[in-house]
């Protein structure tokens, strides 16, 4: 039976009240979210935090909606109402890509985008969109609030910008005309962790690529973001040649590591054909040209 | 810790320690067996319970998280003898063998029927994607929810 180690356990009523129990209980506590990465770390021992703080009960970490000229996602919000999101898929599509291939549908009940990116796992397919996306992220403190981008939140493996003493309350997406996305997957078995994802964003106006953003997942040891291949794009006409620059560049600037998954050199493969094949999707939606 | 909830239908409280699962809660403390414990991963699908309808993997949530939830358990379907349309279609389409992944099964559907009456193939295999039969090869599970889903249509119908 595989149980976690004692804890001692607290339930936040409050953002606040919850910032304050992590000033309060210092590094040894820690968020639990949906708890689908986190407890089953607690049961193998691999995460043995001392307190837990529930933020389960904070509905009002739970939205999605438009703001101006932004969409924002509340922390809490669980991968269902990603997925159901009507708002994201008439902007970022990518989300319900990823969605579909997430897990599953009962993992998807109770999964949140906070827990998702604060776990940093580099197979996890949210980091990479909204890398992609060129997600900003919003961590409360006691000293007030931070914003920061997708490339500045991934410190490491597993490690994020959220300090002790912080949480991550919003996920901040630009709406900026001519925009596209798709995120493309490939796994051994439904719901399994990815071989190898990539997400791309993309904005093209006047036929020319004004930005895009792409991400790998499962192929390095942190999300990859894939900058040189981004500087290629930029500024040119979307072809199909050049979106296989862009995924020969993937396959070179990727770093897998050979597991039960499949070798490196598939790995490599895999990054540059799923580059290329989300680059494609993006801008047949950015086109409105989607078959 | 101090935790209260409904579990089928009715308020169960006491002290529990915060690090006990709700699967381990639900069978060893309430001894309602029927919720299975299997991979206890989140993988298998076996322990899957309702928490305010929707489906859970219950060997991944701390029954300290369910203060003030609804939850419902295998055994709430069957009520005064009579089967839940989705017990009687597993029954009349032989979905089970060892009945092991049936009760995760029957919640899964359970769930997916109150949200959808009129799921496609396909709906209830995307559904039930997150429960492992290493048995039946699903095909008589998916008759059996589509059986249930008939049964429930025709029962609205005659009312």
């Amino acid at each position: 039976m595989q149980t976690p180690a004692p804890f001692e356990y607290e339930r936040a009523s409050s953002v606040e009240g919850a910032i304050a129990a992590l000033e309060r209980l210092g590094g040894e506590a820690r968020i639990l979210a949906g708890g689908h990465s986190l407890l089953p770390m607690m049961k193998l021992r691999l995460a043995s935090p001392e307190h837990l703080i529930d933020i389960n009960d904070l509905s009002e970490l739970a939205y999605i909606r438009e703001e101006g000229s932004e969409i924002r996602i509340g922390a809490l919000t669980r991968h269902v109402d990603l997925l159901k999101s009507e708002l994201l898929a008439r902007h970022y599509p990518v989300f319900a890509d990823a969605e579909t291939v997430i897990a599953d549908p009962v993992v998807r009940n109770r999964g949140t985008i906070g827990g998702s990116l604060c776990q940093a796992d580099a197979a996890e397919d949210l980091s990479a969109v909204c890398s992609a996306v060129k997600a900003q992220v919003v961590i409360l403190g006691g000293q007030g609030e931070r914003v920061v981008g997708m490339e500045e939140f991934h410190v490491g493996p597993y490690q994020t910008a959220v300090g002790a003493g912080e949480l991550l309350t919003e996920v901040r997406l630009a709406l900026r005309p001519g925009a596209g996305s798709a995120h493309e997957k490939t796994e051994r078995r439904a719901g399994d962790w990815a071989i190898a994802g990539a997400s791309a964003a993309i904005w093209i106006e006047g036929g020319a690529i004004t930005d895009v953003g792409i991400a790998l997942s499962a192929v390095g040891i942190t999300t990859v973001h894939l900058t040189r291949a981004e500087e290629q794009l930029r500024g040119e006409a979307p072809s199909e040649a050049l979106f296989a620059q862009a995924g020969a560049i993937a396959a070179e600037d990727c770093s897998p590591g050979a597991d039960g998954r499949g070798p490196i050199d598939y790995k490599r493969h895999l990054a540059g054909v799923l580059t290329h094949r989300a680059l494609r999707r993006s801008t047949a939606r950015a086109l409105q040209q989607e078959a | 810790m101090d935790v209260s909830m409904h579990v089928n239908g009715e308020r169960v409280s006491g002290e529990i320690e915060p690090r006990r699962l709700l699967v381990h809660f639900l069978r060893e403390d309430l001894e309602l067996t029927g919720t299975h414990w299997g991979c206890d991963t989140s993988n298998c699908g076996a322990c899957v319970v309702l928490m305010d309808g929707q489906p859970v993997k219950s060997c991944t949530v701390l029954a300290v998280s369910c203060e003030g939830h609804e939850i419902r358990t295998v055994e709430s379907l069957e009520v005064d003898g009579e089967l839940d349309p989705v017990q009687q279609g597993f029954h009349e389409l032989h979905a089970l063998q060892c009945g092991f992944c049936t009760p995760g099964m029957l919640m899964t559907a359970r769930a997916l029927l109150d949200e959808n009456p009129d799921p496609s193939d396909h709906e209830i295999r995307t559904a039930i994607s997150g429960a492992i039969c290493r048995c039946t090869g699903y095909k008589n599970i998916v008759s059996a929810i589509r059986w249930a889903a008939d049964a429930e249509s025709a029962t609205r119908q005659e009312a």
